[in-house]
């Protein structure tokens, strides 16, 4: 390996001469050994992104090769880890370094020591291709970690195969051509890991929010995007999905976020419970903690440090989902590093090859058929804090290009208090109509009907709105009275949702289906109370509905439903 | 063994352009004499083999090609002492009291390093500040970072010192400290603040950096550093509790872009430096709590909104990273409401877990949302009773539009010196919302109603 020399220091990027490195490879630089990447070739100059400070870095400081790029360490142990955005686990380097994160630190991505039990599924003289399972390991109580031949290896015949407790260094098979696989394997991060075929999305991806599942819903390996301007609910939105999403691994990358909201994060997911299997949450999950105090370039590699792995869990035939918050400051590392580099701005300063880096990473993305056969998912929610709410940014309209889901979160439902604040009129997802089947057939077979009602009452509602601007709603005619009042029980009843009542933080598809069908019930009964002459003001003040409005909260809501639903009835025919 | 160099090639505004030297350290610390012997500091922003640049923090008045140059090996350091607590310093750490120098029993780089996010503890001490709007509607807690958004002419100060002299931690008597950092506020300001401190003893228990409107804006970008690594100092090292309050950062990042513009760099939005969202994280970040630490630090960043334009990239950015903002608006300090916070776009993200049973009280979440859906609501209709007049409201729209107005009086209005505690701005929100039918209450349990509404007060048990 050569070893060149600095030649120049300006915060986070280094020049140096003397190497012969590509592009994308992983260097040390300085004495201590920073952390850095070749992001640039000039003449006998390599222009070097450092992952770390650079205070105190000299001209003439070495710089060492180390052959290769910034690789993710996959293997078991990767679960339950916190990371920064090069795959350093961050209890690790708070015992070797303390509570400040000091430079120069090495630390592996996976435990090299730690033994895990390695159970062989295939025998000698089978034949193994790239991708294939050839052991398990159980990382965690639910969840079986594969061991694949890397995708990479061209395979061949098994000639010895242990089983045993093995650390991720030893070998657990040899095939015939001598080489020897074990339980680590090592991918470039910016790299996509192949798959056979990409599937389409036609499977939800349930969340448990209801103006998710109900009128904005995610497939399993889809593409959503969350812009919002500052305090509308990003964070928490993310944290949500993490948490009642049904995928099997979720992979969260705070990528320039909070200290604090990471503390508060990595204390809660351990006390979380996966409401499916009554695991931990902690144990299904893998965290990229980048704040962003932390150095400007590990944040931007933090990103696909994070998507390697989920590919990883991919090919071993799980559903993963990633989030990604936030890809905004993802994008302003790069800009930050491309301005270091004089490099010549695109819009608003970000480097021109913003809306390809974006389009490269959710890319990665989807529903597929995997190497090893069968099927694999991931995907990906990213945050977009765009400056200001202004959703004509280059992020958020990049993003916007790619993304097939697009919750826009809305300062004025924030203002009310109303969460999530995903407007309804802005927001839309592209999967409806591929899930439209898997609805009809496993939630009920007029839920897609009653969505498009509910739907067609809040269009209707946003009009009449402005009518009311002008005029008071006392001035509209009864029929739109009542219409108004509809769509205030669909925002208030069934849309708005608390993410810190305990019952009312997860909602399964049938309780999002009775609800809704409850309170169309009622329009249909109001309608008809209407025609028969029935006073507005009557109808409006039937108390059952307002029975309806907290069954929300209750956990077993089904007997006191019908209970509420036989009161409307009566009270319905009462009128007169 | 350090040398003099006597290479200066080119000054331009507060940059110095120094050649052939020996290796020189990003970072550095960098001493100018200048021909009358005044020594001004520096640090390296840019260092090769040909030339090396550097930032003079106490302006570059008085240099010339003559003035020598030497490079101290090492970075910034703060020198801290317990015997800090007291003293008023400038914005580069010299004394202004006219004390002497501190003598330090340990110097600590001002550049911190990043508090792992694994050692973080998570904050949620409710403090209470005795103010409705914060306690009862945007609560803080203890190593959380609040910054208040305000404009030209707005009583922020005031809200910022009553903050500082009523905030507590219910039940518990620590040690704790105030540090203060001017950075290009006007004398009359600072002495403001000073005479507040005096009058209540908090000088005492305070450390002040002061950078006047007429001190170099270069020093500026040190100030807010060398504060937070005394805090850090005080909070970790002395278990002490600290309340950090610095203000003005739209003066910070003034300076910031000046600095941008005079070392040429590509400017991103409004012509601030691409980098200033990762420049004010590394101010902003240095808040929190350390597990096994006894100590804490909290921040109280005050910043003018140019043009009360929240989405200029000062307050937009500092949104981003901080956890909630308080936005005092000029709205209702025209209507003579103090604070005059307004809570519909200000925000306290830490407040889920300050709240509550075993924190303040179970029924707070619920009281604090539905008094903002109404707050907000009436606000909106505010706007329609302007064009249709308040007959023409219905009779709900015309409940809840007396509910706004009677919130801000009564909820949002207070004394200067009012010191409310939580339960009487628990109690003031339920008095307000026993104006509204119970039926509205939508967003509260039952089970709260019952106990806490004053309508069944009396017929529910007690705490």
């Amino acid at each position: 390996m050569e070893v060149g020399r600095v030649k120049r220091v300006a915060g986070p990027v280094v020049q140096a001469v003397g190497l012969k490195a590509s592009m994308y490879d992983l260097v040390l630089v300085g004495e201590e050994g920073l952390m850095s990447e070749v992001i640039g070739i000039s003449g006998d100059k390599h222009i070097i992104q450092v992952y770390e400070d650079t205070s105190g870095i000299k001209p003439g400081e070495p710089v060492k090769e180390t052959g290769g790029p910034l690789v993710a360490q996959l293997g078991p142990g990767i679960l339950t880890q916190i990371y920064d955005g090069v795959q350093r686990p961050l209890p690790l380097l708070a015992e070797r370094s303390g509570d400040f994160i000091s430079r120069g630190l090495f630390v592996d991505g996976v435990d090299h020591k730690k033994k895990w039990e390695f159970q062989p599924l295939v025998k000698k003289g089978d034949t193994v291709k790239p991708g294939q399972p050839i052991g398990v390991v159980q990382e965690q109580l639910l969840i079986k970690h594969k061991i694949m031949v890397p995708p990479k290896h061209k395979g061949g015949v098994v000639k010895e195969i242990y089983s045993g407790n093995f650390t991720v260094e030893e070998t657990v098979c040899v095939l015939e051509d001598g080489s020897q696989l074990t339980m680590l394997q090592k991918w470039p991060v910016r790299q996509a890991r192949p798959v056979v075929r990409k599937l389409p999305p036609t499977i939800p991806l349930r969340t448990g929010q209801r103006v998710i599942d109900g009128f904005f819903p995610l497939a399993k390996g889809g593409t959503a995007a969350i812009p919002g301007g500052f305090g509308t609910g990003k964070t928490v939105m993310q944290q949500t999905l993490s948490k009642w999403s049904d995928v099997d691994i979720v992979i969260y990358v705070g990528c320039g976020e909070r200290g604090n909201e990471m503390a508060d994060l990595l204390h809660e997911f351990p006390e979380l419970v996966d409401p499916r299997t009554n695991r931990p949450l902690l144990e299904r999950s893998i965290v990229y903690a980048n704040t962003s105090n932390m150095p400007v370039a590990a944040r931007e590699a933090s990103i696909y440090t994070g998507m390697t792995t989920a590919e990883y869990y991919r090919d071993m035939g799980y559903d993963v989902l990633m989030t990604a918050d936030s890809t905004s400051r993802w994008a302003e590392a790069m800009r930050e590093l491309a301005s270091r580099l004089e490099e010549m701005p695109g819009e608003e300063g970000y480097p021109a090859y913003l809306a390809a880096r974006l389009a490269d990473f959710y890319e990665r993305a989807g529903r597929a058929e995997i190497l090893a056969g069968g099927e694999g998912s991931v995907a990906v929610v990213g945050a977009v804090s765009p400056p200001g709410g202004d959703f004509t940014e280059p992020v958020t309209q990049n993003t916007l290009r790619i993304v097939k889901v697009f919750w826009a979160l809305d300062s004025r439902l924030t203002q009310r208090r109303h969460f999530p604040s995903i407007n309804w009129l802005d927001s839309y997802s592209l999967y409806e109509k591929d899930l439209e089947s898997w609805y009809a057939e496993n939630v009920a077979p007029d839920w897609n009907q009653l969505k498009r009602r509910a739907m067609a009452i809040l269009q209707e509602n946003a009009e009449l709105e402005e009518i009311v601007m002008l005029v008071g709603s006392d001035a509209l005619p009864e029929d739109q009275q009542l219409t108004l009042e509809v769509a205030r029980m669909i925002i208030n009843f069934w849309l708005a949702q608390s993410a810190f009542h305990p019952v009312d933080t997860f909602c399964p598809y049938k309780k999002q289906y009775d609800l809704l069908k409850a309170i169309l019930t009622y329009r249909d009964y109001a309608f008809e109370a209407l025609h028969r002459g029935v006073a507005v003001d009557q109808i409006k003040s039937v108390p059952s509905k307002d029975a309806l409005a907290k069954l929300k909260m209750v956990e077993d809501y089904e007997p006191e439903l019908k209970k509420v639903m036989d009161q409307m009835k009566a009270e319905f025919e009462a009128l007169k | 063994m350090t040398k003099e160099y006597k290479t200066i090639t080119e000054i331009s505004g507060p940059l110095v352009f120094v050649e052939k030297t020996e290796p020189v350290g990003y970072g550095e610390l960098v001493e100018i004499r200048t021909a009358s012997g005044e020594v001004k500091r520096g640090q390296v922003l840019d260092t090769s083999d040909e030339i090396v640049v550097v930032q003079v923090f106490e302006g570059t008045g008085g240099l010339s090609k003559d003035s020598s140059v030497r490079f101290t090996g090492d970075v910034i350091k703060m020198p801290l002492s317990p015997s800090i607590i007291g003293r008023v310093l400038s914005g580069s750490g010299r004394p202004r009291d006219g004390g002497p120098p501190i003598v330090p029993e340990v110097e600590r780089e001002i550049i911190g390093a990043a508090i792992n996010p694994a050692s973080r503890e998570k904050p949620r001490a409710f403090i209470q500040t005795g103010i409705s709007t914060i306690d009862g509607t945007n609560t803080l807690v203890r190593g959380q970072k609040l910054p208040i958004f305000s404009g030209a002419g707005l009583p922020h100060n005031d809200v910022a010192l009553q903050i500082a002299r009523q905030a507590k931690v219910l039940g518990e008597a620590e040690q704790f400290a105030v540090v203060f950092c001017a950075m290009g506020i006007t004398n009359e300001e600072a002495q403001h603040f000073m005479a507040d401190f005096e009058r209540t003893g908090a000088l005492e228990r305070a450390v002040i950096f002061l950078n006047l409107a007429d001190d170099p804006a270069v020093e500026r970008l040190l100030t807010p550093k060398l504060g937070l690594t005394t805090a850090e100092y005080l909070a970790f090292d002395l278990d002490m509790h600290v309340l950090v309050i610095y203000t003005d950062m739209t003066n910070y990042c003034e300076s910031l872009r000046q600095m941008g513009a005079a070392r040429e760099e590509v400017p991103g939005r409004r012509g601030y430096p691409g980098y200033m969202y990762t420049d004010l994280a590394t101010n902003y970040e240095r808040a929190g709590i350390i597990k096994g630490k006894k100590g804490s630090i909290t921040q109280f960043p005050i910043l003018t909104m140019p043009g009360d334009d929240i989405t200029h990239p000062i307050p937009d950015l500092s949104g981003y990273i901080t956890e909630g903002q308080l936005i005092v608006s000029r709205e209702l300090h025209r209507k003579g409401i103090y604070p005059p916070i307004d809570i519909r776009p200000s925000l306290s993200r830490l407040m889920n877990s300050g709240i509550g049973a075993g924190h303040t009280r179970e029924d707070h979440r619920a009281v604090s949302d539905q008094l903002y859906a109404y707050y907000a609501e009436g606000c909106d209709l505010r706007g329609l009773a302007a064009i249709v007049g308040k007959e023409a409201l219905s009779e709900r729209d015309k409940l809840i539009l007396e509910f706004a107005d009677q919130f801000e009086r009564r909820f949002v209005n207070q004394g200067r010196d009012e010191d409310r505690s939580i339960i009487e701005t628990l109690t003031i929100g339920w008095e307000l919302l026993s104006m509204l039918p119970e039926t509205m209450l939508t967003r509260i349990d039952d089970k709260y109603i019952k106990k806490y509404h004053p309508k069944y007060a009396g017929t529910a048990k007690k705490e």
